[in-house]
């Protein structure tokens, strides 16, 4: 047996180091991390994903530890990617997510796991999905994907999970910010956190009316929850309405089918455009025309655009 | 080191102490020369030390103490560590530990032991050194 099907198997077994191992792996992105995909992926599809995104400092990691403590109660397990910004500075990164989430460490059936975003845009990290693929395939019940602070268009949660919530406190912005494009239109369900705090009234009737201006044909109508993560108060509401999607998403077959294949697609696509993109630009930097073309831009001999046709032009035809 | 890889670091504070200035410090300079940083916050079990560094699958864990609980709180981390086949990773202390406990912390395996006064760049060489050595 090779390193990555030992790796597999113990994945498939739920044993938390090779979990561990695996998630490190497919952060790496080596061609190990193709292997192990491809050997743990008809094991997943069975965890309900959850995505947590929005603000920093609206107690997302909060909610998390009260959503996975009520989760548990249930026996559900559970699995949890937390991820935090990459410098771009730097590449350095400090993870605290988990912080919030200690009490739960010592539970068997729960797994965290604290990943940076390495500066991949979008809100998580280019290995998020394949670290969600992995708990998913150790027989997590349930994963919850927790996004960096996310602002208004770090929306790629929603290639990764099915139900998304988007959580809010009072006092981070108007019905300005409530109309915007972005992340408010991907919430499955809206969550007003810290409830108990002045003004959060008024940015829940925010959300609110913007909702109202939805298209109506949609079948499913993101509703507005109050929480305070802190004391606990509307997690069960909340749990009960994410399993309420969770079973419109069920129920309803094309809904689904839909929705998988919009990510199926997406993720094909993208990996067939990181491999060509890779093999094209290796090649030519082989051939030393790379070199030359960035110093023919550099000297306004040519433009970027005009130079990458050229190129491409010339390796499609070296190819056929 | 892999190509791809980061080194992953895990700062973590056993025990009852009630402030972390130090171990943040310590995190931030971390963080500051390319490293992932994991922190615990505070008060925290040996075995909640010890499974954290196994679902982040840490290269290194920096362990701050001020109670002077260090001699009850390292062994039973390091036999953690020991008991989930980690003794790959390289585990450093700081905090106040008197200069009399050293010798008995590093027979542990603890690799180094930073005191009070140690500028960011000790710790940061330190660990970039001895990763390129374990691997």
């Amino acid at each position: 047996m090779t390193k990555t099907e030992e790796i597999a198997k113990g994945i498939l077994a739920g044993n938390r180091r090779s979990i561990a191992k695996a998630i490190t792996i497919v952060e790496n992105d080596d061609q190990e991390a193709q292997k192990l995909i491809a050997e743990i992926y008809p094991h997943t599809g069975k965890a309900h994903i959850i995505g947590l995104t929005g603000a920093g400092g609206a107690g997302k990691s909060t909610l998390i530890e009260k959503m996975v403590k009520e989760y548990r109660r249930i026996g559900k397990k559970v699995g949890v990617v937390a991820v935090d910004p990459t410098s771009p500075f730097t590449g350095g990164a400090l993870l605290g997510d988990r912080i919030r989430m200690q009490e739960l460490c010592m539970d068997k059936d729960v797994f965290i796991r604290s990943m940076a975003t390495r500066n991949h845009a979008g809100g998580i990290a280019k290995a998020t999905k394949d670290a969600v693929r992995v708990l998913d395939a150790s027989g997590k019940d349930i994963v919850i994907v927790e996004t960096v602070g996310a602002g208004q268009s770090e929306v790629e949660i929603i290639r990764v999970a099915q139900t998304i919530v988007v959580v809010h406190a009072p006092g981070l912005g108007d019905d300005i910010q409530a109309i915007k494009a972005g992340i408010m239109e991907i919430a499955d369900i809206f969550v007003m956190n810290k409830a108990d705090r002045e003004g959060a009234d008024k940015a829940v009737i925010d959300i609110q009316s913007n909702l109202q201006l939805n298209n109506k044909e949609k079948p499913w109508k993101p509703l507005v929850l109050r929480t305070v993560a802190l004391t606990g108060e509307g997690i069960l509401e909340l749990i009960g309405q994410i399993e309420k999607h969770r079973c419109f998403l069920e129920g309803n077959f094309v809904c689904k089918t839909a929705l998988l294949r919009t990510k199926t697609e997406t993720e094909l696509v993208e990996a067939i455009r990181e491999r060509v993109t890779n093999s094209v630009i290796e090649e030519l930097k082989r051939k030393g025309e790379f070199d030359e073309l960035v110093h023919k831009i550099m000297e306004k001999q040519t433009d970027p655009t005009s130079a990458a046709r050229k190129l491409l032009k010339r390796a499609l035809k070296n190819e056929t | 080191m892999h190509k791809g890889k980061k080194i992953r670091v895990l700062i973590a504070k056993p025990g009852l102490d009630s402030h972390d200035r130090g171990a943040k410090i310590v995190a931030r300079a971390l963080r500051d020369a390319g490293m992932e940083v994991i922190y615990t916050g505070l008060r925290q079990t040996p075995e909640q030390i010890a499974e954290t560094a196994l679902q982040e699958d840490v290269d290194v864990i920096g362990l701050s103490i001020l109670s002077g609980a260090h001699k009850t709180l390292f062994p039973r981390i390091m036999r953690l560590l020991e008991d989930q086949d980690m003794t790959d990773v390289m585990v450093f202390a700081g905090g106040i530990i008197p200069e009399e406990d050293i010798a008995e912390l590093k027979k542990l395996g603890i690799r180094e032991i930073f005191g009070p006064g140690t500028p960011t760049e000790t710790i940061i060489q330190y660990v970039l050194e001895n990763i390129s050595k374990k691997s």
